[in-house]
């Protein structure tokens, strides 16, 4: 599973990068989506694919007895998913607030700051 | 969307869902669960309720304003970080104490748990602030 | 002894508000602090001449052997008793110089500052206090020479100087910690004691010309000299204090600390004798071509700082006792004829010596204070410069390649002779001229200054036993590393010194009477100056700011997709080379390991991501995606994550909730780039996504092992809980934890400040209006223009920014 996995975060990688390079913020956004999807994917796999069985010690224990998925990736993910949810909501207001004065979705037209 | 079944179903679904929030909340040590998706499902109860009945009401519903929230969620979480240097060690150390309760047996707790809630406080309060003004546009 | 450091920086911090309450009394009041540091110090001669030394340590960064460590020996008790009691007189003169002006309380700070700086860095005894101490030097002489900061010319030399000694500071720590590798420890105390295998070891040759490079960038050595004139820029107190007596002298101070050590080799014999002979020249020929009181001062200063360089790279205790002995008699006349041309400065409104003269009848005072310095300056008993002066010939006389050696310094001592002349004789006799100010009397407050110092100058050389001669022994014993005593005395017989101090007098004489001449033939010469080190430094800023703006504008074209494209290419193309060679996938390719489910799953996944690529329509890309990120969600919950599948649903949930709310009533674009741009940005992303399955393929767990064994471990033992997950989140990492919701709340203030602002600027129109709305967020957008340069148009729009201030009000409820 983790060769078919590999290579779902390998079209992730490569749709969230060719939706960022179009000449659309909405398409950017998208883009950028499907970026932290492949991110948290690669973290998760090469972590270690271990099926159904949680980091979870069990009640009474001191120690995961069976082997179990690795709880670090985990954690690491855990505030990747919030801290992506997090810019994509930035993003997609400055992009509100950028359509509403420029009116455009191309990125094109926001160069005024780079005069 | 003003549908009759949603607003039914919402009036009751609120109250349940910020329960199972706080239950997700203090299991979460244990089991699957804790601060961050408690937070979430606590906010995504109060979009629920907006798309029912509007962000008007959302706000009138919400106890604390979302900036509260986070700002609450902040200071409990870095105050929790503290305890530790009263017990004269390090910052961030963690403390626990075995309260017994009668009838129900002994209760675990630490300064983690008040930094779950610190999370679980901000997480709703960062989602509420992002999405309210949005859907209000 | 530490507490004697940090009571200036704690004085500094409350001088403004002593600046306000005590106004013109404030520079009295602050010259306490250093004149009863002053006695402090003065208590530890007895037992310092007497070979003691003082050590006081305190813990710091005990893993790495880095101590606050501190020591009183002979040569730190010279520098400490020369800083605190040029402090006295330097603040003292600074309230009167500087009365009325409005940032005084800002000048006291900072000079309080420098001088608890540089009270550390004498006494510093670890090789990384010196260094901080150094650097906290090189940064308040950047604020005080730059004082005057609406002034172009003052932020320029400050600027030059922070850049010429900054970069000797970083020599210079290369240097400190090559010498404490090779020495196997960072105290000067150790390192000294073991100088003969230190000097054998392959660091110490570097080591040594790094920490060269420092020390002649901050002692303004030839080819470092040329911030030390600009930087008489500073107010005159700043320019006596910092870059006459003090600061300057750092570089020699170090020099004399690490003479135990190095003295002696090839390498810092050749370089301090040569490099110090060149400086000593040339300050003294340019010294006779100004004609700005303080830039001849300036140049003068240059010069002594050669020869102080000079004196220590013969070495031995002949040459090291007159480097001491100049040292502290130049501090006390040219610090006496700073504090003379501040005065004159002050009181006439020029520094011009071609438009001052006859200011004896006017400033008798001052004219005596300069009269004494000047002829002490020139060498003339019985002042203490005389005394240092015959030192220096015998010393030169005794040296290396002594015909040479003596040469050059009788010949800059006839240049400084004439220079004395010009500074100190030549303003105060003859015929009066008119001032751009009617001259009148200094105030007692930059009279004190002068007098004092000319009062010690006769003092210390009529009567050296007076204290100077102990403590001018004890410096140079801790130079030397062995006991010298010094018997100082004006009158030492008919010696060839007196003989060459007589021609040297003379000299100087015929010097002075012809210095209009000389001045007129070396103007024709005037524009080889301009190939001088300041032309260097101004081309190689020039250079810097052009290389500068040139990548800026090949890599910050204004395009999002390029910075993209670099960005992708860049991660790509490294990844990649650390890829190469990392081993190969491990596990190999087992069919029977997928269930059927997965593999819907995955099929799932890629039809959802192409319908994401192809897809015209917003809503069904927008479904797509939230297909994807449910289907994630599914691969958490089927491989033990429920805390991620139950994150990553929510999250997934309320990101279609956004996008919907953000698009859905926005038309649909149509812009379509052309294909061969499709084509390369498809080659890229399938190049990116190759790499990405590549990295997952080589990073299994099989290649690297985990790393969560200690969570696991102690999961339930130290943190209490069974979720390990949770326990890192909230426990083990929750630092990162805590940074995490505080980098949430930021975006959602963000987000919160990017809508309500609008809203507010839209609705407030009912006032003042901010011009039209897209300029307005122009110049939101405007915050970080690569060149630092605002156009005129983005000006315009920052300022209708802050004209609208919604900003600022936009987050009030």
């Amino acid at each position: 599973m983790s060769t078919l996995l590999a290579i779902v975060v390998g079209c992730l990688y490569a749709a969230g990068v060719y939706m960022m390079l179009r000449r659309s913020l909405f398409k950017l956004i998208l883009g950028l989506v499907f970026l932290s999807h492949g991110a948290n994917l690669l973290i998760f796999t090469v972590g270690g694919l271990t099926r159904g069985r949680p980091p979870v010690v069990p009640p009474g224990a001191t120690g995961l007895a069976v082997p179990s998925a690795d709880p670090l990736p985990q954690a690491l993910i855990l505030t990747a998913i919030v801290i992506g949810f997090a810019v994509l909501a930035f993003s997609l207001a400055l992009f509100h607030r950028g359509y509403q004065t420029f009116g455009s979705d191309d990125p094109d037209d926001l160069k005024v700051s780079d005069q | 969307m003003t549908s009759l079944i949603l607003r039914t179903a919402t009036r009751f679904l609120l109250p349940l869902l910020v329960l199972f929030s706080l239950f997700l909340l203090v299991r979460g040590h244990h089991e699957p669960g804790g601060g961050f998706s408690g937070g979430l499902v606590a906010a995504a109860a109060f979009v629920l309720y907006g798309l029912a009945f509007g962000i008007a009401e959302v706000r009138k519903a919400l106890p604390l304003d979302p900036r509260t929230l986070i700002g609450s969620g902040l200071l409990i979480a870095v105050t929790s970080t503290t305890f530790s240097l009263f017990a004269g060690q390090p910052l961030m150390t963690s403390l626990w104490w075995k309260v017994a309760i009668p009838g129900f047996g002994d209760l675990d707790l630490g300064t983690p748990l008040l930094f779950d809630l610190g999370v679980y406080l901000a997480v709703a309060g960062v989602t509420l602030l992002i999405i309210l003004p949005l859907a209000e546009e | 002894m530490t507490v004697a450091i940090l009571s200036g920086f704690v004085l500094a911090l409350l001088a403004p508000t002593l600046q306000r309450v005590a106004d013109r009394r404030a520079g009295w009041a602050l010259a306490l602090l250093p004149l009863i540091l002053s006695l402090y110090f003065a208590t530890f001669l007895k037992a310092i001449g007497s070979g003691e030394v003082f050590h006081a340590r305190h813990e710091w960064v005990p893993s790495l052997g880095i101590h606050l460590s501190f020591t009183l020996d002979g040569l730190s008790l010279l520098f400490a008793l020369l800083i605190n009691g040029m402090g006295v007189l330097v603040l003292v003169y600074a309230g009167g110089y500087m009365a009325g002006h409005p940032e005084l309380g800002r000048l006291y700070a900072f000079l309080l500052m420098f001088m608890a700086s540089m009270l550390g860095l004498v006494l510093a005894d670890s090789l990384l206090v010196l260094f901080v101490f150094w650097e906290l030097t090189s940064f308040s002489s950047y604020l005080l020479i730059g004082f005057d900061h609406d002034r172009a010319d003052a932020r320029a030399a400050a600027l030059r100087a922070l850049l010429v000694t900054g970069g000797g500071g970083l020599a210079l720590m290369a240097g400190l910690l090559l010498l404490g590798q090779a020495g196997g420890s960072l105290e000067l105390s150790s390192l000294t004691t073991q100088a003969d295998t230190l000097r054998e070891h392959p660091l110490a040759t570097p080591a040594l010309l790094l920490i060269l490079v420092g020390a002649f960038t901050k002692s303004a050595q030839f080819p470092f000299h040329f911030w030390l004139p600009s930087a008489m820029e500073a107010p005159t107190p700043i320019s006596a204090y910092l870059h006459s007596a003090t600061m300057v002298k750092a570089g020699v101070y170090l020099l004399s600390r690490l003479s135990p050590v190095f003295a002696g080799s090839d390498v810092w014999i050749g370089t301090l004798t040569v490099v110090g002979g060149l400086t000593m020249l040339m300050g003294g020929w340019l010294a006779l071509l100004q004609s700005d009181l303080k830039r001849i001062l300036a140049y003068s200063t240059v010069s002594a700082l050669g020869t102080l360089t000079m004196f220590l790279g013969i070495g031995g205790p002949l040459a090291v006792q007159a480097a001491m002995a100049f040292l502290l008699g130049h501090a006390l006349y040219k610090g006496a004829l700073f504090l003379v041309a501040g005065a004159v400065d002050h009181e006439t409104g020029t520094r011009d010596v071609d438009r001052l003269s006859g200011l004896r009848r006017a400033m008798p005072f001052t004219a005596l204070a300069a009269g004494i310095s000047a002829l002490s300056m020139a060498g003339l008993p019985p002042l203490f410069g005389f005394i240092a002066k015959e030192l220096s010939y015998e010393a030169t006389l005794g040296a290396a390649w002594s015909t040479c050696v003596t040469t050059a310094a009788v010949v800059t001592n006839i240049l400084l002779v004439a220079a004395a002349g010009v500074v100190g004789l030549r303003p105060f006799l003859g015929q009066t001229l008119p001032t751009p100010k009617p001259a009148h009397e200094a105030p007692l407050s930059l009279l004190l200054g002068p007098l004092t110092l000319s009062v010690v100058s006769i003092a210390s050389g009529l009567i050296p036993a007076m204290g100077v001669n102990e403590l001018l022994s004890a410096a140079s014993t801790s130079v030397l590393g062995q006991p010298a005593d010094i018997d100082l005395a004006l009158w030492h017989g008919v010696t060839p010194a007196l003989g060459l101090s007589a021609i040297t007098l003379l000299g100087g004489v015929g010097v002075f009477a012809s210095r209009g001449l000389v001045r007129k033939s070396a103007s024709c010469c005037g524009r080889v100056s301009s190939w001088g080190p300041a032309g260097w430094y101004e081309l190689a800023l020039r250079r810097m700011n052009g290389l500068a703006v040139g990548q800026t504008q090949l890599l910050q074209s204004g395009y999002l997709r390029y910075y993209l494209m670099m960005t992708v290419a860049a991660t790509v193309g490294l990844t990649g080379y650390a890829l190469l060679g990392r081993g190969t996938p491990a596990t190999a390719w087992n069919w029977f390991d997928v269930k059927f489910y997965e593999v819907g799953l995955v099929a799932l996944m890629l039809l959802a991501t192409l319908g994401a690529l192809l897809l015209k329509s917003r809503l069904a890309a927008v479904a797509s995606l939230g297909v994807v990120g449910y289907c994630v969600s599914l691969v958490f919950v089927l491989y033990g994550a429920p805390d991620l599948a139950m994150t990553q649903f929510l999250v997934e949930t309320l990101t279609v909730i956004l996008f919907v709310l953000v698009f859905y009533h926005l038309p649909e674009s149509r812009i379509v780039s052309e294909t061969s741009a499709r084509w390369r940005d498809a080659v890229l992303a399938l190049v990116t996504g190759v790499l990405m399955t590549a990295l997952v393929l080589v990073g299994t767990p099989e290649n690297y092992p985990p790393i969560s064994e200690y969570f696991v471990e102690h999961s339930v033992t130290r943190g209490h809980g069974r979720n390990i997950v949770n326990v890192i989140l909230v426990d083990f990492r929750g630092l990162d934890t805590l940074g995490e919701i505080t980098v949430l709340s930021v975006a959602a203030v963000g987000v919160h400040a990017l809508l309500k602002l609008r809203r507010r600027s839209d609705s407030g129109s009912e006032t003042s209006v901010a011009g039209p709305a897209p300029v307005e967020a122009a110049g939101m957008l405007t915050q970080k223009t690569p060149m630092g340069e605002l156009h005129q148009e983005d000006r315009d729009a920052g300022d209708d920014r802050r004209g609208s201030s919604p900003i600022r009000e936009g987050d009030k409820p």
